[in-house]
Parts: C-alpha cells; structure tokens; sequence
C-alpha cells in the first residue's frame, strides 16, 4: 500500500519536473528557439484544461450515479470545436486583433472600453470560477486520503491536506503567471507545462480504462455484458437534462475564462484552431471512452456506499495494482493543476487589469505620469489577485463542506460562466448590441445563477432558509429558487440554465434595443462585427498633445524600459527620424494602447493614453472632423485630377497651334519668294521694254504699239495683285461696307460663269439644274459673284482631267443655303487641305500665276456675309461649298 | 481552342468542389447535433410502463461514440482536403456572411 508520504514524494517529483520543462521552454523561447513550443499540437493539448479533475474523477462518479448522462459536458465543446467556423473563428480573429486579454477584457473593449462592464464581468468570474477550484482542491486531497485511509493512524487531516494544496498551487501559478507581464506575449512555461499535464491525464485514464477493460473484465465483449447488467445497464436519461447540459456544456467551453485564456490569448496562429477542431474532440472522446467501464467495474467490485468519484484510484487499490494507483493518482493531480494555473492566471489578469489597477490610477491624483514603476504594481496586483483567488477557492471547499458530488459543484461553476455568452456572441455578431444590454443581461443572468443555482447548492437551511426554498423569496410563491414563476417539476440545473440564459438574454436585447450606444461604442461594434472585413483599428488619440517624452516615461514603466525603448526605436526608425523617440502619430498612439493594453486591459490602456493626450475619448464631432478630412481630401485629388485633364487638353492645342504656326510661317516665305517673283516678273519686263522703247532709234509704229502694250498688260497684272492684297487686307481689318440687295441666284451664276469664262483660254463643261437655283437672295451681290467667279475660275485652272467638268449643285437644307462646285480633277492632298483657306497657300507648282489668295479672299468674304466656305473631299475630285445663312435666301415667288 | 479552354474549367471545378467542402464543413456540426440529439427520442422510465423496451447501456454507448469518430473523421478528411487550398481562411471570407 502506497503511504501518503511516498505520493507527496512522487507529487513533489512530479511538480519539479514540470517546472523544469516550463522553465526550458521559457529559456528557449527567449532565445528564438521556441517554435516547436507553438505547434498545433500543443495548443490543442492545452485546450485540455477544459478537462479537469472533474473530468479525471468526477465523470466517473457521474456516470456510476446517472449513466451515460456524463458524456454530455464533452458532446457540447465537442460540436463547438467541430463548428469552429460558426464561432470560435471569429472569436480567435477578434481577440486577436483587439489583443483581448480575458473575457472582461474582450467585453470591454466591445461595449465602448467601459470598465464597469469589465468589473461586472470580473466579479462574475471569480465568484463562477471559485467553486470550481474549489472541486478542484476537493478531489486531490480526496485522492490523498483515499491512499492514506487505511493506514491506521496515519489519517489525513483534509482541511490542512487542501491548504498545502493550495499553497503549492499558488505558488506555482505565482512563479510562472507573472514572469512576464505582457499577457499577449504569452505563458509558454506555463502552456509547455500544460500540455505535458494533458499526455499525463489522457494516459493515466487510458492505462486505469484499459486495465479495467482487458484486466478484470476480460476483453470488450464480457465488458459490454457488465455493462448491460449493471445498475446503469438500460438507457435512462433525463431528456431535459441531455439537451440543457450539452447547451451548458458548449456555452461555457466558450465562456470559461481559462478556456477563453488558451483558446484565444495563447492562440499563434489561427489555422492551429483548425487542426484543434478535429484533434480536440479527438482528445475528449478518448478521455470519455473508458468512464462508462470504470463506473460499472467500480460498482461491481467496491462496497457499496463507497464514492463513486474515487473509482479511478479505488479500482486498481482493490486489485493491487499501486503503481497503476500511483500513475492515476498523477493524472487526477494534474487535471486539478492544470486547471487551477490556467483559472488563477486568467482571473488574476482580469483582477489586476479591471479592478485594481483603475482603482489604483484613480487613487493617484496624478494619473499615469507619477513617478514610480508601474510594471510592479501591475505584477504585485497579479500575484495579490493569484492568492486571493485561490484563497478563495479554499474557503469555498472549507465552507461547501468538501461534501457534494463533484459533477454538481462543476456544473454550478458552469451555469455562471455561462452567463457571458449573450454579452460576447451578440457583441460579435450584433452590432446593435449595447453597454447598458449588456449590463442587464450579465446582472440580470448573475442574479438568476445566485439565486436559483448558487446558493441552493449549500444546501436548504444554509443560506437560503427552508422557508424560501418551499415558500418562496419574501413569501411570494413565484420567487421560489427551483420553480421560478410557480412552474414546478423542471430538474433544478435545468431550471437554472434555463432561466438565467432566457432572461439573460432577453435583457440583454431588450435592453439593447432601446438604449443608443456611445460613438466609441458603435465604432468598436463595427471593428468586432466586422472583424474580418477590416482589420484595422478604431481612431484614438489628437496624436498631437502627447509628447513623446510623455508617453516614453509612462510605456517604461508598463512595459519595462528595455522593451519600450525597442518599441518606440522601432516606430522611429519606421517613421525615418534618427533618435530613439518618434513623433507621436495617431497610428503610433493606437498601436501603443494596444500593446498596453495587453499588459494592462483595454480600458486601463485607454485612460492611461487619454490622461497623457488629454481626449477622453472618441467624439462624433472627432469622426465627423475625420470623414471631413477625407471628403476635403477626395475632393482636391479630383480637383487635381480635372486640372491635370485641363493642362494635357491645353497643351494638345497648343501643340496644334504650334503646327499651324510652322506651316504658317513656311508659306509666308513660300509667299515672299513668290510675290517677289510675281513683282519682279512684270518690273523686268516694263523695264526692258521701257528700255527699249527709249533707246531705240527708228522704231515702227507698230513695234512701239507692241512694246507699250506689253508694258500695259505687265503693270495691270501689278494693280491686279496690289488690289488682291489690299481687298484681303480691307477684308480682315473688318474695315469692308457692305451693300445689300436683293438678286436671283440663277442670274448671279450666270453673270459670273460668263465673266470667269472670259478670262479663261481653257473651256470647261458647267453644269447646273436651273430649278433649284429659282431663289432670291438679299446679301452684298458683288462680293459673293466675287467667290463664284473665284471657284469657278480655280476650276478651270487647276482642273487636270482630260474633260474638265464643273457641276454646279444648290441645295436647300433647312437652316441655310449652300451651292457646291464640284470639279472632276485631282483631290487636294489631306495634309494640304487644313492650309488651302490660309493666305498666300499654294498647292504644287502647277502654275505660277496665282498668288495664292483668291480661297483666302473668299473665306473672308464669306465669313463677312455671315457664311462660310468648306472644301468637302472626295474621291474623285474636289467640292467647295459655299452655305449662306438662312436670312439670305428667299424662295423665289 | 481547347488548349486555352480547358484549364480555366478543372480551376472552376475545383474552387467550386472547394466551396463545398467549406459548405460541409460548416454544417458538420448542425449533422453532430442532430445524431446526438437522436437519443431523446428512446423510452425512457419517465414513459411509463406502457413504454417499449429501454436501450442497453452497452448499445447507447457504441452508438454514442460511434457518432463521435464519424465525426472526428470527417473534420480531419474536410480539414486535410481544405488545407492544401491556401485561400481556405480568404474563401471562407468571401462567402456571404
């Protein structure tokens, strides 16, 4: 027989060892090489806490009191972890991303960073949580005395048993918890120890379930036959309890604080969640598997009236087998440790953040800038917060009794927790959820589980008097703790759940509905709801009050000052400055409160920056003066973006402009050579003959005649040309009367084929249609018989087909007026037609008679008569169209 | 033509066989509740004596668990087959919510 002495010597052995790898892989993780300590592997092994000595123990006696009832606390995480897309997907982003410390924290930070939210909530959990470290002190020094029992005289006192137990827990979460002190820098001592406690329990059951299977009973098949004759043999469930208990069981494997601790804060990398989402329930069914055949073997082979709870260390006492004893003593004394470390720790975070360090900033009329460390104070608060919940666990299980069945004081635990989900859920998934929602939610369900769970688990006659339990609270039958509203025969942990989670949540929504949530509020409802559309974080601080001395002094004294100076180096090196300090941009703000936030809690971190900033907090006029920024700033890129569009426009013109101009000034030389030609030309020839005419002795009559006329001719051609530039020249100085009257356009052309024809030695085919050209005109006659005869007789002179031809069309078209010339010779070259209306433009050389002005005169003709002239190109031959306005034309009566 | 016709069709088969595997996935557990549920409606005592026969223990057990594996395998078959495609965390986003 084991003594009492040899197992505290193998637990002592036990602990040091587990101290030793929690140290190591501390040592490893600080120096880089701590990956393996992060594998999926082990987050999955540590969401193990959620099996605890209850599991180790209680699931036994569970199931030798109601059968296969027991399974129902694993069929619940079960279905969450296989979900985890639904739920836990979300939850792990949002934890992440807002480097949620805890449940307080995760509440908090959703329902506006309110700190009173965060102490409800902490309040909660330590008194949820309580009797379950409680059960946890209960069943190892339970399992103590089972080993000492029957050594006479050698009986263990159980109240002081359960103090060292106690003890040595809190020192261990003590040591390990508070080494470093930025939550999310993570446990990994702590999650490394874990997850070795997790192999030890899981084999330690394995190795009692498999001895009793194949060692007593004898193989699966006579197992199953024990099974069926034993007092559990026939199904017999409590179907509310089945569906209540699998609900329980799920809300508070999200709800749990210490599930919530390894679930998200421990979380590295969310695709470990999907791993855990088949090898957690794996682990779970395993841990369940053999509960059944240890409860029917313990009920077969012990006395009767022996605790069913203690069948797994009782089993292999009877048969002798110490060391499997041994071995499944350690498993239940890690379940109990494991689970407490995990608890205290999570606890002692949401202790220290949302109760004692508000009240200690408060306290401290200087706020955050005080002189002094507060990386200790934050410490020593998680340490007085570790021994203060563990001590209170202790006087719960002195209090209870150390009495009541384990599974009854586990799903009491639960039945609190449980009652954060609405909070969290609708925080996640609701963006209309409210502070005030929430607050009525978590009272309203917190005053249920006191009233309806809590207290009655003690027992009639103990808090609540008997008379409130038959009669009701003050004597009102509706008030009575296990049939609420006079409906009565409901099991009372159903009653529990049911009614703290249905009027839970109807506050909450209620409530939610009708109050107006606080801008900071709705912008974090939009970041959780959201999460996955943007990960980005809420607005925070007028950057520009702090000082990054400031914020320095008080980041050291949060951070240590080793860390904060590589913090704020990093962000001035990101921000291209040269020193150590950076400026204090908003999004260097924003992600120093989260990294305080980590250490401290959200709402801690935020009154901490907002004191150093001086904003209180978000205002509407804040994220109104942001969308205004913005919508300024939209505007002036568009602003840009039009002028841009404006300059490129401007300087394809001028480009254009540029073009013309060259080719402008080109023809203008062409023009001076030419016109220098054209001048010289006649000058030569009346000089020669004038000559001529002078020196010559004995000329005849004739000759004279000949000579003179010849010197004629030459000085008309000069006036003709002179008269050509000045008329161009009258004509676009605007300096030109006209003289209007009325005349047929039929008698119009006709005048003004006879005189181009009279010029010309070329005959040329005319056609017209005499009917359409019936019409009276009322403009300067003159100056438009000038462009007639001016494209008639450029016709006639440039057309190069063997049979000239010249059609002459009018057309009527609705608002004007247009008579189109249309020749059967060479089409004009494209780049030549943009120039032909331009002074002094010639085409080829094909004739050196024309100066080059007779289309320019023309189109100001035109313009002046409030027309134009086009040159429409063809491919056969050219047309000039002269449109006249409508005014001009008259039918002809 | 069918060289460019073909590869965009096997892509398009396999993120739509994707999408259901992440459909399968997310409704494995609405599957879990309802085999674990099932048990409601055997005869209990509360039934009365007219009831039938009450299920052995032996078989309430191996039906239990045996909807646990079937469970856990297929998560870990969804899980394996959906690893291999990275986009599974932006897929899964891209779905409406």
């Amino acid at each position: 027989m084991a003594s009492v002495n040899l197992l505290v010597g193998v637990s002592l052995i036990y602990v040091t060892f587990l101290f030793a790898i929690a140290f190591f892989a501390e040592r490893a993780a600080a120096k880089g090489r701590g990956a393996w300590l992060r594998s999926p592997l082990v987050y999955t092994l540590s969401l193990s806490i959620y099996c605890t000595a209850w599991t180790f123990y209680g699931a036994v006696g569970y199931a030798a009191r109601s059968g296969m009832e027991f399974v129902t606390i694993y069929l619940g995480p079960s279905l969450v972890m296989i979900g985890w897309w639904w739920a836990l997907r979300k939850l792990v982003r949002v934890g992440r991303v807002q480097r949620a410390t805890s449940v307080a924290d995760l509440i908090s930070s959703r329902y506006g960073k309110s700190n009173l939210l965060a102490i409800v909530v902490t309040v909660m959990a330590v008194i949820g949580v309580t009797p379950y470290i409680a059960l946890q002190l209960q069943s190892v020094t339970l399992s103590l005395s089972i080993f000492s029992a029957p050594d006479a005289g050698g009986e263990v006192d159980q109240a002081i048993a359960a103090f060292w137990v106690a003890f040595g827990l809190a020192i261990f979460t003590v040591l390990f918890g508070t080494r470093n002190l930025n939550a999310n820098e993570r446990h990994d001592g702590v999650v490394i120890a874990i997850a070795v406690e997790a192999v030890v329990k899981l084999i330690a059951l394995l190795a009692v379930g498999i001895f009793v299977v194949w060692g007593i009973a004898g193989g699966i098949a006579p197992m199953m036959e024990r099974i069926d004759a034993s007092p559990i043999g026939e199904w017999d469930m409590d179907r509310s309890r089945w569906v209540a208990l699998t609900a329980l069981s799920a809300a508070a494997f999200l709800a749990l604080p210490r599930m919530f601790q390894v679930m998200v804060v421990e979380n590295e990398d969310e695709r470990h969640l999907q791993i855990a989402s088949w090898a957690f329930p794996l682990y779970l069914m395993l841990m369940s598997l053999f509960v059944v055949p240890i409860a029917v073997i313990g009920l077969d082979l012990m006395p009767a009236g022996s605790n069913p709870d203690l069948f797994v260390l009782t089993v292999p006492l009877a048969e002798g087998q110490v060391g499997l004893a041994t071995l499944s003593f350690l498993g239940g004394f890690s379940s109990a440790t494991s689970m407490v470390i995990v608890a205290t720790l999570a606890l002692s975070t949401m202790v220290s953040n949302h109760v004692v360090m508000p009240v200690w900033l408060s306290a401290r009329a200087e706020g955050a800038q005080v002189s002094g460390d507060v990386r200790n104070v934050v410490i020593m608060a998680r340490r007085a917060s570790i021994l203060m919940i563990i001590g209170l666990g202790y006087f719960y299980y002195r209090f209870s009794g150390g009495g009541a069945a384990l599974a009854a004081i586990g799903l009491i635990s639960f039945v609190g927790v449980a009652q954060f989900l609405p909070a969290m859920f609708g925080g996640i998934f609701w963006r209309g959820a409210t502070r005030w929602g929430a607050l009525a939610g978590l009272v309203v369900g917190f005053a249920i589980w006191v009233f309806c769970s809590l207290l009655p688990s003690f027992g009639p006659g103990v808090v609540l008097s008997v008379g409130i339990f038959e009669n009701g609270l003050l004597g009102i039958g509706w008030l009575r703790p296990q049939a609420l509203f006079g409906i009565e025969g409901i099991d009372p942990t159903v009653h529990a759940v049911a009614w703290s989670l249905v009027l839970n949540t109807t506050a909450f929504i209620a409530v939610s509905l009708v109050t107006f949530p606080g801008p900071l509020e709705r912008l974090q409802g939009a970041q959780f709801v959201n999460v996955f559309d943007h990960s980005t974080q809420a607005r925070g601080w007028e950057a520009a009050r702090a000082t990054s001395e400031d914020l320095m002094v008080m980041t050291q004294r949060i951070l240590g000052a080793d860390e904060a100076q590589t913090l704020f180096r990093a962000e001035a090196k990101r921000q291209g400055l040269d020193g150590s300090l950076p400026e204090p941009t908003q999004g260097f703000l924003q992600n120093l409160e989260r990294e305080l936030a980590a250490s401290v809690g959200a709402a801690t971190a935020h009154a901490m920056i907002s004191q150093l900033v001086g904003g209180a907090s978000v205002s509407v006029q804040d994220l109104m003066a942001v969308a205004d920024e913005s919508a300024q700033i939209l505007e002036y890129s568009n602003q840009l973006e039009a002028k841009s569009h404006e300059l490129t426009r401007t300087a394809g013109k001028l480009r254009e402009a540029n073009q013309k101009l060259t080719a402008l000034s080109v023809q203008k030389d062409a023009f001076l050579s030419q016109i220098s030609h054209e001048l010289r030309t006649p000058m030569t020839s009346i000089r020669s003959f004038s000559e001529i005419l002078r020196d010559t002795e004995g000329m005849g009559q004739v000759e004279k005649t000949r000579y003179a006329s010849i010197i004629h001719g030459e000085a008309i051609r000069l006036t003709r040309l002179l008269d050509d530039l000045l008329d161009l020249s009258v004509l676009e100085n605007g300096q030109v009367s006209l003289r209007y009257e009325a005349g047929r356009l039929s008698d119009l052309l006709e005048q003004s084929i006879v005189t181009a024809q009279a010029a010309s030695t070329r005959s040329m085919d005319i056609r017209r249609r005499h009917v359409n050209e019936a019409l009276v005109l009322t403009t300067d006659l003159d100056r438009l018989g000038q462009v007639f005869i001016n494209l008639i007789t450029n016709a006639q002179k440039y057309c190069d087909a063997d049979d000239p031809e010249l059609v002459i069309s009018v057309q009527q078209d609705g608002d004007e007026l247009s008579v189109a010339f249309r020749d059967n010779g060479t089409p004009i070259p494209d780049a030549a037609r943009s120039v032909i209306f331009e002074k002094f433009a010639r085409i080829g050389d094909q004739d050196g008679s024309g100066a080059g002005l007779g289309l320019a005169i023309c189109r100001e003709i035109m313009a002046r008569l409030g027309g134009d002239i086009t040159h429409v190109p063809a491919a056969q031959g050219n047309t000039f169209v002269v449109h006249l306005p409508r005014r001009a034309a008259l039918a002809a009566q | 033509m069918s060289e460019h016709g073909l590869p965009p069709v096997f892509l398009e088969r396999r993120s739509y066989r994707r999408r259901r595997m992440m459909d399968a996935l997310r409704l494995l557990p609405i599957l879990g509740l309802f085999l674990w549920m099932l048990p409601l409606f055997w005869p209990t005592a509360a039934d009365g004596p007219g009831a039938p026969d009450k299920m052995a223990m032996s078989t309430a057990v191996t039906y239990v668990f045996a909807v646990w594996l079937t469970l856990i395998g297929s998560a870990l078959a969804l899980w394996s087959f959906l690893r291999s495609s990275p986009e599974m965390g932006e897929d899964a986003n891209a779905e409406p919510r």
